[in-house]
């Protein structure tokens, strides 16, 4: 029953998702050309474009930003091929603009970083179609295209630093649980100690070992335990809504992704002769349907880990893009009442999010041990077989 | 769209940190977590077994003590049956070994008081004899002391003697 419900829920915020991105993307373009054309932004105009602010918020940023002008400065690390690395901290980036560079080379605007071409004279280059011309930091869609005009970004941005704040407390968090079974053996959980048990013996039992045959479940435990625990301290992180939590790590696609490459790794590599004897040759198929099965079972095993990938970015990237609309519409409406009652519906999202953070690393997890498990699979003609000897 | 075009560098600290996660948490934690957790289960399961176990030896020894103490009240039973049994022997032979006493004691009485009887008889006759005799000799010598009738006692005497 509660499967059906989250179903619902994810369904939901997908279709809010999906509505609203084109809407902010066109604003948030708009608001680029205007800023560039026209120098800073009137601070009213600043706050009622709140499309901007909420885009700003689930992108990356080489800034972290606590309140107003007041930011933790990130360090900055920039490969570009033929000059090499340069590093700096993000702080270089105060009061720049299209005509102060920082350290003479580097635009850094709405979270964004680019390098323009410069003319002779030195002032900015535009392209024939009225953008900036010169380099920006590479995304796999350049990697794929072969675009040239990049430069590579290994700054430790927002997102890079939030990522390494939520690898540090679980690391924190388990050093010291495993700890206490050493200094405690054989004894019943205490305190912390017992609610981590509770979540790490529901993984294990609930989670592994209805997929993952139990000759195999202890090979696969640790990953799917650290997969679970990444996802939801990173979810609750970013629910956080101040320094040092707030990165938008779950919902970025380039974590999800990574995760999802991960799962599909664990699927190719671990995946057993029963299992990739049925996609390359399905038994008891004729030759001429292979032909068409083999292909959509081969795109199959990818599109588990595209729709694990869009799942986790698209549920976490809606509920901080759903409760930053909730709370701009006091902004924008500008009425107390208004406040009242935007703060109260804030604070149920926020308690669905949190509810959202647990489902989703839950559904991550679940999906990937049954990938898994189907990978790893003996199958029943072995067991039939091994019965009959 | 920019949001969904995933950035290299972010996949490039990602997975170093992920992957690091991973290893660390796997040999650091997992294993250790896991294998205390089934440790623990499997010692949990020992002390219920040996529980188990105490119960049926406790249970198994109660009966016997049920099987003792009523093998006891059994033979205290015997004992008690068997000492009313010799008590009421003892009681029947005191009391036949009285009768037969008692018995003897007065045909023994008996026997004397015959004895004692007939003696006095003898006694009596004797005596009652010689008194008779002594009577006899009074009334001779009272019937004799004159001719006259000692005469008379001749001719009754004679007479008789000449019937004959």
């Amino acid at each position: 029953m509660s499967k059906v419900r989250v179903l619902n829920i994810s369904r939901v915020l997908m279709v809010l998702l999906l509505v609203g991105l084109p809407i902010l993307s066109r604003s948030q373009q708009q608001g680029d050309e205007d800023r560039l054309s026209e120098g800073p932004e009137p601070i009213a105009e600043k706050e009622l474009d709140f499309s901007a602010f909420i885009q700003h918020h689930i992108a990356d940023d080489y800034l972290f930003h606590i309140a107003g002008d007041i930011a933790v400065p990130l360090p900055v690390i920039i490969y570009e091929s033929g000059k090499g690395f340069d590093m700096f901290l993000s702080s270089a980036f105060h009061h720049t603009d299209e005509n102060h560079l920082s350290r003479g080379r580097y635009l850094y605007h709405h979270g964004k970083l680019f390098i323009p071409d410069l003319n002779a004279d030195g002032t900015v280059q535009m392209g024939e179609d009225g953008h900036l011309a010169g380099k920006h930091e590479a995304t796999l869609g350049d990697l794929i295209s072969g675009n040239k005009h990049v430069f590579y970004n290994f700054s430790i941005t927002k997102n890079v630093f939030g990522l390494l704040l939520g690898v540090s407390l679980l690391m924190i968090i388990f050093f010291s649980v495993a700890s206490k079974y050493k200094s405690r053996p054989n004894q019943a959980p205490k305190g912390f100690q017992g609610m981590m048990e509770v979540i790490i013996l529901f993984i294990q039992n609930d989670v592994a070992r209805p997929f993952i045959t139990e000759k195999k479940v202890n090979r696969f435990l640790p990953y799917l335990l650290t997969l679970f625990f990444f996802i939801l301290i990173n979810n609750l992180l970013g629910l956080i809504p101040i320094f040092p939590g707030s990165a938008n790590v779950t919902g970025n696609i380039a974590i999800t992704m990574s995760l999802a490459v991960l799962s599909l790794l664990m699927v190719i590599i671990n995946g057993n002769k029963h299992f990739w004897g049925h996609i390359i040759n399905p038994p008891g198929v004729p030759l001429v349907v292979k032909f068409l099965l083999v292909p959509i079972e081969l795109i199959g095993i990818v599109t588990k880990s595209f729709s694990l990938m869009i799942r986790l970015f698209a549920n976490i990237t809606a509920g901080h893009i759903i409760i930053m609309s909730i709370i701009g519409i006091t902004f924008i409406i500008q009425s107390y009442a208004v406040g009242i009652v935007t703060s109260l519906f804030s604070v149920a999202m926020f308690t669905l999010e949190v509810l959202v953070a647990f489902i989703q690393a839950f559904i991550f997890t679940l999906l990937t041990a049954q990938m898994i498990g189907q990978a790893v699979d003996e199958g029943h003609h072995a067991e039939v077989k091994s019965s009959h000897h | 769209m920019e949001l969904l075009n995933p950035n290299v560098g972010l996949v490039f600290w990602m997975m170093i940190s992920f992957l690091l996660l991973l290893a660390l948490l796997r040999k650091f934690a997992w294993k250790p977590i896991l294998s205390a957790i089934k440790s623990r289960e499997e010692s949990i399961h020992k002390a219920l077994n040996a529980a188990s176990e105490a119960e049926k030896k406790l249970s198994s020894l109660k009966s016997e003590n049920e099987a003792l103490l009523a093998q006891a009240k059994k033979e205290r039973d015997e004992i008690l049956k068997e000492a009313r049994e010799a008590r009421e022997h003892m009681i029947s032979e005191a009391k036949e070994k009285a009768q037969q006493e008692a018995g003897l004691l007065l045909a023994s009485a008996r026997e004397g008081i015959q004895n004692e009887k007939m003696k006095a008889i003898t006694d009596l006759r004797n005596q009652v004899a010689v008194l008779s005799i002594e009577i006899a000799e009074r009334i001779l010598k009272e019937r004799l002391s004159d001719e006259h009738k000692q005469k008379e006692v001749m001719d009754s005497i004679l007479k008789e003697v000449t019937l004959n």
